[in-house]
């Protein structure tokens, strides 16, 4: 069997519907789970006190914010190089939620920042990279409203999205090769030998363990609904053309 | 409830925000995913009826 089966639509919705009910589950169970344990029982830093507490949603929101922008890349590669519409309606459908978690990362590092930094925000690198990545996000989603031609906006959009992954890329590695800014370096890291202690890298794993099927089961659900307007748009339109046709024929 | 001391207001308010970003874009994806379904089946029912 091959993955571009799933470029045709009713096979796409057929499994989309058969792991969406295990994704929302999942991601409800990591989320109350990791949200939970965050806030309730893990201790305040020595140095930041409380305000660790808000690496649960800080750090999640942020690595979501970056790779859904990636996973649109992705979908907006196939749609420019093979045309499944799927993949374009993929792309689309994962804007929003990009900028739900784009919008998070930037508000919950503005009330972390204002206690800490003694600013809400600074025109470090991190932060610019990601608020200009936030407004390609909007553009993105309003190039979309603004064509009417399905396909003329999923060209559009692919070629927006191709540039925005600049500043994607800025906004996960700006903290490496700019050390002027106040953001610390990565939270996370595979090559790093140690993370964040223990006591908080546990539930921050769940955290974005949650986050990461929240984001699966949104984008999921929501392309289901891209393809089914779609279909509904078809079928007007070919109601629309008989209609004209019988109205000749009188 | 645990003791956040003088951030209180900072960790209470992130939670706050994230939480209410999370429900508003999960209760929106869902009601109008429900819309668009219950849209579609109608046009369906009716070109099925209209041959």
């Amino acid at each position: 069997m091959s993955l571009w089966e799933y470029a045709n639509p009713v096979k796409f919705l057929r499994l989309s519907e058969r792991v969406q009910p295990w994704l929302w589950a999942g991601a409800a169970i990591c989320l109350g789970v990791g949200l939970v344990w965050g806030f309730f029982f893990t201790p305040d830093d020595f140095r930041q006190g409380s305000t660790v507490k808000i690496i649960y949603l800080h750090v999640p929101s942020a690595l979501m914010a970056i790779n859904a922008w990636f996973m649109m890349l992705v979908a907006s590669l196939i749609w420019i190089i093979r045309r499944h519409h799927v993949s374009a309606l993929a792309a689309k459908a994962a804007a929003p939620v990009g900028i739900v978690m784009t919008l998070i990362a930037l508000l919950t590092g503005a009330i972390w920042g204002q206690p800490m930094w003694g600013t809400w925000w600074a025109w470090d690198p991190r932060l610019t990279s990601f608020l200009i990545l936030f407004l390609f996000y909007l553009g993105y989603v309003a190039l979309w409203e603004a064509i009417e031609d399905p396909d003329t906006a999923a060209d559009l959009t692919s070629i927006l999205c191709l540039v925005g992954t600049v500043f994607a890329v800025l906004s996960r590695y700006a903290v490496l090769f700019w050390n002027q800014g106040l953001h610390q370096g990565a939270s996370l890291s595979l090559d790093k030998e140690e993370n964040v202690a223990d006591v908080f890298y546990i539930p921050l794993l769940v955290c974005i363990g949650g986050f990461v099927l929240l984001f699966l089961a949104l984008v999921l659900y929501r392309t289901g609904t891209e393809i089914r307007l779609r279909r509904t748009r078809a079928l007007i339109a070919r109601e629309a053309r008989s209609a004209g046709l019988h109205a000749e024929g009188a | 409830m645990p003791d956040l001391g003088k951030y209180a207001d900072a960790v209470l308010s992130a939670y706050a925000v994230s939480i209410v970003l999370l429900v508003g874009i999960v209760v929106l994806t869902v009601w109008r995913g429900r819309r668009v379904r219950a849209e579609m089946d109608a046009v369906e029912k009716r070109s099925g009826r209209n041959g």
